[in-house]
């Protein structure tokens, strides 16, 4: 059997390290040149406790699931997670009775450990948010994470189990007979497949379309971003939301995983056309300052070190659209992954898998005996002991030569992301953190793209940032 | 491992405090993490260096070479550890040593650190817009270019008309980038004059004064920039837009003292930013001394030499035993945007260096007892002057104060 997964985000990773549990061949396409590039790459990166989805919704039904699957997985697949817990807070009567609700629907999705906090509990535990505030609702099983590195854990993972990646390829079209899909078609070749499952992120309505299967249409939802220095990033201790309205979650603080402090989004509807659109507005960041203020009233912005978009992929149900389709016998859709669409994927990849898959298209998948459920994070050297490290350095040198300052990454680390599969400046800065800290790689830069250089066997004018055209320098100065 | 003073950098700074320490005879280790000695001298290829100190104009790296003469021929005394980042020191004054050579702890009686700075980068402008490729701070350009021999781009703009973003200029249009113009948000120009003729005038750039990058477009490299003028808080004044196709924009604005290993260890100062001491180079930790970019941004290298020089010998003065004690706060007073030192201590005499707030023709510096009348003042260019300490014998507090004349 043949399974094919379009589209290697944090979703798709995870369906498809899934499907390297059984005996398959499985198949990842992506048409960026590394994986958890799309909206994968730019979110909030919470595991939401899970009480603001309502209830009966298929994103409840996934949330507080996927939330507690987190602990054993990151476990498994070694990447970094906090449980912060986190705070709606409340600041007159009106906010106050939606806190009430929030409450209610998050013990019907069986949210664990939800508590209404008075005025003196939060501030004991948040000193610096607004002294203005009223009440707040707790959840302490919600946290922080770096969304990408689930993908490529998993997709590393995925990969010594036999997965088959394909990166930089884009899927441009199917060919079918008899209502299934027989091939894959992309910009560089074909795929024969049995399955294909379609988690291609902003464009899987597209895809579908491609396919002849049904879909839920998909327009952005914008959202910006502030992300300031490591030296704010204690001035929140959890996840600090205002109280949502109709329309959104509001504009967060939070903590990020690697100590900084992250402002935002912002929720701006764009027209289905516009999915390319990361662009920030001077508007939106304006608008992230005002807000954020109310919540956290000193921050200083002169400690601003960089600011970005995201878009999710919005449908008019406002809900995950994931189901086996009627009208082409053998593919899938798991589309319409909005917030919490993070959080959902553990639970996601499994229903995708166990219950779709071999439940309601009755395939049966046989068990692999030999499945390797661990994956090793890349060794951070300042992490161990004094002695450790001494050692390590005696074998191999490279682990003592500090490439990135800020983030304190060796040439060693680097060198082991690019043997583990990056290309490109931003590939090395997703699996390392180089480049990621306040002086967003003003110091190893060039550094890194020397080692790119020498470990890739290529000229450094070969080597963009992020895609085929984003070059870096071309050429020298004189030869 | 033992050694009676740690420098931290080997940049200008840290050169001549380790040279400074190893005169009086102690033993010195100083370690820098870039492969050679010289700091952001070795990049700087241009001249312009060292009119003061050696009353000769040399290139950035002639400048560094000079004093690293100096360090091999005091190597009994000096260990000089390249390609050695120190990534931490603790209040034991134990500090941790990390090279590919291996992993080190090293306690010193004194520690000066001469880390110098880093460039602000631009996601720190909160400049709306696309994230290409092709966006550079003017140091990682330079090093691009003037060390690793590569092309940056082959149409660019310049943001900050500083010495730097000028003479980046310059450069770009000698190796072959055109320059299509260097905008600057203050309605005057931020760097010498002598810049403005020999970079840009002399190579027909433009410079727009009052001016700065609105928005930057390109999904994968950079393709366009478009930039308005300014008010006088800086705010874009709506319909002047003006867009230029290039595909490399490069940023001058703005350097910031890089102290975050010392979180915790010393204080800062509010405007310098950078590790708050006194004229003797001293923290507020008293074994901890500090000199050159990482204590207030210079102009002149040359100053930042001096600097190491007192720090370096202070600290071997306390390491061999000597206290200090008495500092009287310095603050900045009428128009003055900063100063430094941030103390001073009437052991030695006071160097001052001064920022003004604005342009002024003349002004007359006041401090404590001593006046001086300095001329053609801008805010990029450092006043500095040499007080004796008897004009500031019996001070609680020196302000600092520029007025008009
Ligand atoms: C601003 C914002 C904030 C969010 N905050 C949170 C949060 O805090 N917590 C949370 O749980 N969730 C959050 N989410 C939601 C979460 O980020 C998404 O649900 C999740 O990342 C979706 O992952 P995905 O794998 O479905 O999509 P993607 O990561 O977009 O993956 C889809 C992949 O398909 C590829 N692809 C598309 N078309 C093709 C093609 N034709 N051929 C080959 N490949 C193709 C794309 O390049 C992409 O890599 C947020 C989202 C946004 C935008
Ligand atoms: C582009 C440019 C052009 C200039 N042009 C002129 C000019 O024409 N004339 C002039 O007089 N001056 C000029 N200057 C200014 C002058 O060069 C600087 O003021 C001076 O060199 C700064 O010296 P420094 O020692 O303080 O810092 P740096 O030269 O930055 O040295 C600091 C050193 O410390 C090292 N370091 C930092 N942290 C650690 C650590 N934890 N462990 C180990 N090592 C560490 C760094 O690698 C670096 O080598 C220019 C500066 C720049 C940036």
């Amino acid at each position: 059997m043949k399974i094919a997964v379009i589209g290697a985000g944090v979703v798709g990773s995870l369906i498809a390290r899934e499907l390297c549990k059984y005996d398959a061949e499985v198949l990842l396409i992506e048409k960026n040149m590394d994986v958890g590039w799309g909206v994968t790459k730019a979110n909030s990166a919470i595991l939401h406790a899970g009480y603001d989805d309502p209830v009966g919704s298929v994103r409840s039904k996934f949330c507080s699931l996927g939330n507690a699957m987190y602990t054993e997985l990151a476990k498994e697949l070694d990447f970094e997670i906090k449980r912060t817990g986190s705070y709606v807070l409340a600041f007159n009567d009106e906010e106050i009775s939606v806190l009430h609700k929030l409450l209610k629907q998050g013990e019907v999705n069986k949210v664990p450990g939800l508590e209404l906090h008075d005025r003196d509990e939060i501030l004991s535990r948040e000193p610096r948010v607004n002294p203005k505030v009223k009440m707040g609702l707790w959840a302490p099983t919600a946290g922080i994470t770096e969304p990408w590195m689930i993908a490529i854990a998993a997709v590393e993972n995925a990969l010594e189990n036999g997965l088959k990646l394909f990166l930089n390829e884009e899927v441009i079209g199917f060919e079918k007979s008899n209502g299934k899909i027989k091939k894959i078609i992309t910009n560089k070749q074909e795929h024969s497949v049995d399955i294909v499952i379609n988690v291609a992120g902003l464009f899987a309505d597209e895809i579908s379309k491609l396919a002849g299967a049904e879909y839920v249409p998909l327009h952005p939802r914008k959202g910006q971003y502030i992300l300031l220095d490591k030296k704010l990033g204690k001035i929140v201790n959890s996840v600090i939301f205002p109280t949502p309205t109709e329309k959104s979650k509001g504009i967060l603080v939070l903590p990020t995983i690697d100590g900084g402090l992250l402002l935002g989004p912002t929720a701006e509807d764009l027209p289905s056309d516009r999915k390319h659109d990361l662009t920030t507005t001077s508007e939106g960041l304006q608008q992230i300052k005002d807000f954020v203020l109310k919540l956290v009233p000193d921050i200083d912005f002169s400690l601003v070190v960089k600011t970005f978009a995201g878009l999710r992929p919005e449908s008019p149900q406002k809900d995950f659209f994931i189901s086996a389709s009627r009208t082409v016998q053998n593919f899938i859709n798991v589309m319409a992954m909005r917030s919490p669409g993070l959080t959902a994927a553990p639970a996601i990849a499994k229903y995708v898998v166990e219950d779709l898959i071999q439940d309601q298209l009755k395939l049966t998948l046989k068990r692999k005996r030999n499945f390797k459920s661990k994956r090793e994070a890349i060794k951070k050297y300042t992490q161990l002991s004094l002695e450790e490290w001494q050692e390590v350095v005696a074998r191999k040198p490279s682990a003592g030569r500090m490439v990135c300052f800020c983030n304190e990454v060796t040439e060693a680390e680097i060198v082991e992301a690019i043997s583990r599969g990056a290309r490109t400046l931003d590939g090395v800065k997703f699996r390392t953190r180089a480049m990621f800290g306040r002086c967003q790689g003003g110091f190893c830069m060039s550094k890194i793209l020397k080692i790119l250089e020498r470990e890739l066997g290529t000229d450094a004018s070969n080597i963009t940032l992020k895609s085929p055209g984003s070059w870096i320098v071309d050429g020298k100065v004189r030869e | 491992m033992k050694t009676d003073v740690l420098v931290i950098g080997a940049g200008a700074a840290g050169m001549g405090a380790a040279i400074a320490a190893a005169k009086r005879g102690l033993n010195v280790v100083i370690a820098e993490r870039d492969e050679i000695t010289g700091g952001i001298l070795n990049q700087c290829i241009h001249n312009g260096f060292g009119l003061h100190y050696f009353r000769e104009e040399l290139t950035g790296p002639e400048y560094a070479e000079r004093f690293r003469e100096q360090l091999e021929k005091l190597s009994d005394r000096i260990k000089v550890f390249t390609d050695c980042h120190v990534l931490k020191l603790g209040e034991d004054r134990k500090a941790l040593l990390v090279s590919p050579k291996g992993i080190l702890e090293l306690e010193a009686k004194a520690v000066v650190y001469t880390s110098g700075a880093r460039e602000r980068p631009f996601g720190s402008l909160m400049i709306p817009g696309d994230r290409p490729s092709g966006i550079f701070t003017a140091g990682v350009a330079q090093r691009l270019m003037n060390i690793d021999n590569r092309k940056v781009g082959h149409r660019a703009l310049i943001v900050g008309s500083g010495d730097i973003g000028m003479i980046m200029a310059r450069r770009l249009t000698l190796e072959g980038t055109e320059v299509v113009a260097v905008v600057e948000r203050l309605p005057y120009p931020g760097g010498l004059l002598r810049n403005v003729i020999q970079c840009l005038k002399d190579f027909n750039i433009p410079l727009y004064l009052s001016s700065t990058v609105i928005e930057v477009k390109g999904r994968e490299r950079l393709e366009e920039v478009v930039i308005a003028n300014v008010d006088e808080q800086f705010k874009p004044i709506p319909g002047t837009e003006r867009s230029f196709k290039v595909d490399t924009l490069i940023l001058s604005v703005g350097l910031i003292p890089q102290v975050e290993m010392l979180d915790g260890l010393v204080q800062t100062d509010r405007r310098t930013k950078g590790v708050a001491c006194s004229n003797i180079g001293q923290s507020s930790r008293e074994w901890i001394f500090a000199a050159g970019n990482c204590t207030a941004i210079f102009d002149l290298v040359d100053y930042v030499t001096k600097e190491g020089e007192r720090a370096g010998e202070y600290a071997s003065r306390y390491a061999m035993g000597e206290r200090f004690s008495q500092n009287v706060p310095i603050s900045p007073g009428e128009n003055v945007m900063l100063t430094f030192p941030n103390f001073y201590n009437a052991v030695d005499d006071l160097t001052l260096y001064v920022r003004c707030k604005k342009p002024m023709e003349k002004a007359m510096l006041k401090v404590g007892n001593f006046e001086k009348i300095f001329e053609d003042l801008i805010p990029s260019e450092m006043i500095v002057a040499k007080i004796p300490n008897q004009k500031l014998s019996g001070l609680d507090r020196i302000v600092v104060e520029l007025k008009e004349v």
